[in-house]
């Protein structure tokens, strides 16, 4: 059971959290004069490095903010100072 | 016109001497949504008589209770039949805010005395401890299985706001876990 | 029998019964310990060669001694503590599962500490003694009965008291003190992220609940864990008999209790000359002392040592008659009478805890086995768990470590533990590591036995390539079964770097992994059982629903009332009953699980349009909308009705199962992407209690509850709402209609919901109708439920509501989508409705479609499936809804439904099979 650090609510359980996949995956500006390939990998395709990943939660048991973290996939660690609300 | 029903209207309140459990049904609550730096917000504030709390997890108690809930949501607390929606619009004026009745949308189940703090332990993942969770903190966490609102109250008293559809296994749940603390025979098992 | 107990030892009388016989014990013992003073050696048989076992070890370690207790399966007879009327038997190997219900409670507690302390051995017990001193919040939790770790076996004393004597009185100075919790009888299992560790608290038969979880998130852990003594693998290691040197000396001095008359003593190390020395003083004789070592480190007191040797053969079929000892390098061996053999292969740190939390191991070779190295998490180790073997380093280490995580949690540390006196120990010698007696056949070298593992099943595998001790696990098994591998373990990896002529430290361990003692199912569910297993919703009509006898649909957590049959009445006939009276008079439904989300905000309408595949901006105040919303992906996520209350305010509906992941959705948008957008979005689904009237006569039964609402058509209009009385109660009713039929929704505070529904009751002219009953009506109209005729990979124009998706809006969730080539292939699966040429054939939901009246060779080419089928009264037929490949295209073909070898024929019709032209909504 991680213990995830909400911005607003402090150290909570896992499972008040859903997960939000990787961060900074902006939906594109026009997605009308995107290719059919490249709207395809603004869909459906994501990083999964082992290591460093810098990704999206929602602490939605608590107060329904969205942020993105910081977790090491190897080791589950989420690293102090890179979370932001 | 017929009586109004509570969600725990059929709850056999337990009150024994160290734990004490009982609904507190048809208090008014008002979802607030409002920029914490905004005019509006520091007008609501005065006119609920205390600045709406901006520390996470805290709740301010004046002409109602006011409980942070998110970084520009609180939800205010007044008694059955205080028309805070009026007040609290009048405050705001015609600044951008969401002011929503939610007075049905969750009961009040109010948790007291010594075991209180041992009786949620069964299910809130949260440190109760008084030092860590003391009087004027309050939490959006989980209860057992449900999605609740926990503010702690001064003598061990705590208030759970949960949702009206949840209320039923809540209670059941609550008397499941008061069963370790209370004479065998006080609650009916199920 | 007689008695194997030392005379004068007291206690309790306790009755009990094995295999049908009884036998009395001592309040203290376990079923082990009552055992052997029983003189009962063989208490199981071994699982896959039924080979007779006895009892080889005395706490969790124990790999043989297998009962089962009442509906209990598989507990180990060494961790069962005796009490009165205990009824045991032994299994081989595997117990027997109950089909009756386990009526004990169990449950779950959180808590939370500065420190942890995992063990109330010597070690746990100073470490939690002095953290306690410095004001930190301090869990310590032991396993045992009584506290001591190791002490009561070994009857050391410490500050010139018995050992066992000093660590309760120490234990019970901890308990009771504010902020300190001990816990006993708790077994610490598992060892998660973040400091996050799981215990079990067996609370025994008269507590309320016989067994709780702890949950424990500490900041700082202290493992105490202690040690467990090494097997060897020799021929005939196996035998009822055989036992851990360690273990026979605590059932001498913990439980008073000589396993043996005659004892032969087999060790690598200078432990088992103490075991030898207490058991002698018991009363057991010790026949000789066989050291793997070629000098001995110490005198034997008087008992022949045969050094240089070791134990080639055990003799006696049911149980040890005599032990064959030869010289290490060969040479004739010796035969030596006993009924005893006490094996000593050394001590391995108990590292499962620290491993489970990520820490890395590494081998010493001191020890001959594997230490804690560097940590992940913030967790010290302490005293034998960290390969400190004397009773004061064990004292010493435990005080450094709780002093370390005192300060390392933010507490200060004033004055100096005074570690209590101990009895000086001499230097221990240098052991050696023998892990296995070579010999010509290793058909009898036990290695687990409870998998019964050999070391030929080891070489076996050795031999067939494997070469990680992981793949070897998974090959012969061992370290697989129900103990875990504590003793197999690590013997394991030896035996296979012993064929590979790899050293220990090279191979490794396999993983730990929680359990580190087998849990109950019941346990881990806790409260969460039976009525108590999931939250159970209920609306605020819950109670009539109840009262008329309705039986209820699950929709996600909600009950929702499925149809109220009268007497006599089966559920087809309810249904068509209820549907009849919807189409010809008037019926109810509580719709109060629709969710209801209030969207407010200058910004509002701009939200909703990109939201939305169609245009929201546009709907004016008064009025009422359908709405789709998708995914980027262009698929249906969820739709319903939107209304709007101002021009900065809407109330949005929700499907009852997507109520949550709306606003979920609506705030991620919001949050992440439009942040910008001046909209304030709040669950009202709770608030409101609300009341679908439907039919043809609806408007009459609103009329009269609501005498001041012109309800004619042109008054209030299809999709229009008006805020009103109904009943006496403030309410909102919205005209809009999801059976075709005239209809109303009623909103009410859900307060009020009981009373509005029993006014509408009490007109005596509507027909109460469930869930079922609303999915005939709807799938008549071919409106589509979201989760059931969709999956995630439907488009609205799947659905055939290509009007629902906006040409105008520049952009909305979706829309890009629906210009990829994928989303307008012409065989894309559309929603049409099917008639069975049989009308009386219902199609089971989820059945396939095929083209061919015979069923070609597989693979069979399937055209789609089924999502609903129902029986309809006004179409007099079955009809079903299914999605079919280029199904707008095959209107009026004739398809298949494959159902148990028959080829059911059914025709493809438009999805909309009743009132296509909408003539029924305004009554």
């Amino acid at each position: 059971m991680l213990l995830i650090p909400c911005p607003w609510c402090g150290p909570r359980d896992e499972a008040e959290f859903h997960y939000g996949g990787q961060a900074h995956v902006a939906y594109p500006e026009n997605p009308a004069a995107l290719s059919d390939e490249e709207w395809a990998r603004y869909l459906f395709f994501r990083d999964n490095p082992k290591g460093r990943f810098a990704e999206r939660w929602n602490h939605t048991a608590g107060c329904r903010r969205w942020f993105n973290a910081v977790r090491n996939t190897a080791t589950n660690e989420i690293e102090a100072g890179e979370v932001t609300a | 016109m017929a009586e109004r029903l509570s969600p725990l209207a059929r709850f056999t309140p337990v009150s024994a001497d160290d734990l004490r459990i009982a609904e507190i049904p048809f208090l008014t609550q008002i979802n607030l949504r409002v920029d914490p730096k905004s005019r509006a917000a520091a007008d609501i504030g005065v006119a609920l008589g205390a600045p709406l709390p901006t520390e996470p997890g805290t709740c301010t108690s004046a002409d109602a209770d006011v409980l942070w809930m998110g970084p520009d949501e609180w939800l205010v607390v007044g008694a059955r039949g205080h028309d805070l929606e009026a007040t609290i619009r009048a405050a705001a004026g015609t600044a951008h805010v969401g002011i929503t009745d939610v007075s049905a949308q969750r009961t009040v189940v109010a948790v007291d005395g010594p075991r209180s703090r041992d009786l949620l332990a069964h299910g809130c993942a949260l440190d109760l401890h008084p030092r860590v969770f003391g009087p004027g903190r309050c939490a959006q966490t989980m209860l057992a299985r449900a999605q609740v609102v926990l503010a702690a109250r001064e003598d061990d008293g705590f208030r759970v706001f949960v949702r009206s559809s949840f209320a039923g296994y809540l209670a059941d749940w609550l008397l499941d876990a008061a069963a370790e603390y209370l004479p065998e025979g006080t609650v009916t098992s199920r | 029998m007689t008695s194997r107990r030392m005379t004068g030892w007291q206690g309790e009388t306790v009755r009990f019964r094995f295999d049908g016989r009884d036998y009395e014990g001592v309040r203290g013992d376990t079923l082990a310990s009552a055992l052997l003073a029983n003189g009962v050696r063989t208490v199981a048989a071994s699982p896959a060669l039924g080979r007779p076992r006895g009892i080889y070890a005395a706490w969790t370690e124990e790999p043989n001694a297998l009962v089962q207790v009442a509906a209990e399966p598989m507990l180990q007879a060494t961790t069962v503590e005796l009490r009165d009327g205990l009824d045991a038997h032994g299994l081989s190997g595997r117990g027997r599962l109950t089909d009756e219900t386990d009526t004990a409670r169990y449950d779950a507690v959180h808590a939370h500490c500065d420190v942890l302390v995992v063990g109330a051995g010597p070690a746990g017990l100073a470490a939690a003694t002095v953290a306690a001193e410095t004001g930190a919040r301090v869990i310590i939790a032991d396993d045992r009965p009584i506290a001591g770790g190791s002490l009561p076996d070994t009857a050391e004393t410490v500050g010139g008291v018995a050992g066992a004597e000093w660590a309760a009185a120490t234990l019970d100075a901890l308990d009771g003190r504010p902020d300190i919790r001990v816990l006993r009888r708790t077994s610490v299992f598992g060892y998660y992220d973040d400091n996050y560790l799981v215990a079990v608290e067996r609370r025994g038969e008269h507590a309320h609940s016989r067994e709780r979880v702890w949950r424990i998130r500490a900041r700082r852990v202290v493992l105490a864990t202690g040690a467990h003594e090494r097997p060897i693998a020799f021929a005939g290691n196996d035998r009822p008999g055989v036992m851990l040197a360690g273990s026979a000396r605590a059932y001498a001095n913990r439980h008073g209790v000589l396993p043996g008359d005659r004892a032969v003593v087999f060790t690598t190390n200078d432990s088992a000359y103490a075991a030898a020395r207490d058991l002698a003083a018991a009363g057991v004789e010790i026949a000789a002392i066989v050291d793997t070592r070629a000098t001995p480190s110490r005198g034997g007191d008087g008992v022949e040592i045969l050094t240089g040797h070791v134990v080639t053969a055990v003799g006696g079929d049911d149980g040890v008659s005599s032990v064959t000892v030869s010289p290490s390098d060969g040479g004739a061996g010796r035969e030596i009478e006993a009924d005893l053999l006490l094996v000593s292969g050394g001590w391995s740190p108990l590292v499962h805890l620290f491993s489970q939390s990520g820490g890395d191991l590494r081998h010493d070779d001191g020890i001959g086995s594997f230490v804690p190295a560097s940590a992940r998490q913030a967790v010290e180790v302490a005293g034998a768990a960290r390969g400190v073997f004397t009773l004061a380093g064990c004292l010493e280490d435990g005080a450094a470590a709780g002093a370390r995580a005192a300060e390392a949690a933010g507490f200060r540390v004033e004055g100096t533990f005074e570690v209590p006196r101990t009895p000086d120990e001499d230097p221990a010698a240098p052991a050696e590591h023998l892990w296995l007696v070579p010999g010509a056949d290793y058909s009898t070298h036990f290695v687990d036995l409870q998998r019964d593992v050999t070391v030929a099943d080891v070489m076996r595998a050795t031999g067939a390539g494997l070469r990680s001790v992981e793949h070897v696990k998974r090959y012969t098994t061992a370290g697989t079964a129900h103990d875990q591998g504590k003793l197999s373990g690590v013997l394991t990896s030896a035996v296979v770097g012993h064929a590979l002529g790899l050293p220990l430290g090279d191979l490794g361990t396999t993983t730990f992994r929680a359990p580190y003692v087998p849990v109950g199912f019941a346990t881990l569910a806790g409260r969460h059982r039976g009525a108590l297993h999931d939250p159970v919703r209920t609306t605020s009509l819950h109670e009539w629903h109840v009262a008329y006898g309705a039986p209820f649909e699950n929709v996600g957590q909600w009950k929702r009332p499925w149809y109220y049959p009268r007497a006599g009445e089966d559920m087809e006939t309810a249904v068509l009953r209820e549907c009849g009276a919807v189409r010809e008079s008037v019926g109810a439904m509580d719709a109060s699980t629709l969710g209801k989300i209030d969207v407010q905000g200058p910004d509002a309408a701009e939200f909703l349009d990109r939201i939305y595949t169609n245009m929201m901006s546009t709907l004016k105040v008064g009025a009422i909308r359908y709405g789709v919303m998708c995914r980027p992906d262009g698929m249906v996520f969820d739709d319903g009705t939107v209304i709007r209350l101002a021009d900065d305010r809407f109330l949005v509906t929700t499907t009852t199962g997507n109520a949550a992941a709306v606003l979920d959705w609506m705030e991620e948008w919001l949050q992440t992407e439009w942040p910008g957008l001046r909209v304030y979005c709040t669950s009202v689904t709770e608030h409101w209690a609300t009341v679908a009237l439907a039919g043809p006569g609806s408007r009459d039964v609103l009329a009269g509850l609501a005498p001041g609402l012109a309800v004619d058509a042109a008054s209030f209009p299809f999709m229009t709402w008006r805020d009103t009385e109904v009943a006496g109660l403030a309410a909102r009713v919205c005209r809009i209609s999801f059976s075709g039929e005239l209809a109303y929704e009623i909103n009410v505070n859900a307060w009020d919901g009981l009373a509005l529904w029993e006014a509408v009751m009490g007109t005596g002219v509507v027909t109460p109708y469930g869930t079922e009953t609303m999915h005939v009506l709807r799938a008549e109209k071919g409106y589509p439920i979201v989760g059931q005729d969709t999956d995630g990979t439907v488009t609205p124009a799947d659905l055939g509501m290509d009007w629902v998706v906006s040409k105008k809006k520049p952009d909305f969730i979706g829309k890009r989508s629906f210009a990829r080539a994928d989303t307008s292939r012409p065989d894309r699966k559309h929603l049409v409705g099917l008639l069975p040429a049989d009308p009386g054939r219902l199609l089971p939901e989820g059945a396939h479609l095929v083209e061919t009246s015979t069923l070609p060779e597989p693979p069979v080419p399937t055209l789609g499936h089924v999502t609903s089928s129902y029986r309809s009264a006004v179409l007099g037929s079955t009809f079903a809804l299914a999605l079919v490949s280029g199904g707008r295209d095959r209107m009026g073909e004739v398809l298949y439904v494959p159902l148990g070898g028959e080829q059911v024929p059914v025709t493809v019709t438009s999805h909309i099979l009743y009132d296509p032209e909408g003539a029924r909504r305004d009554g």
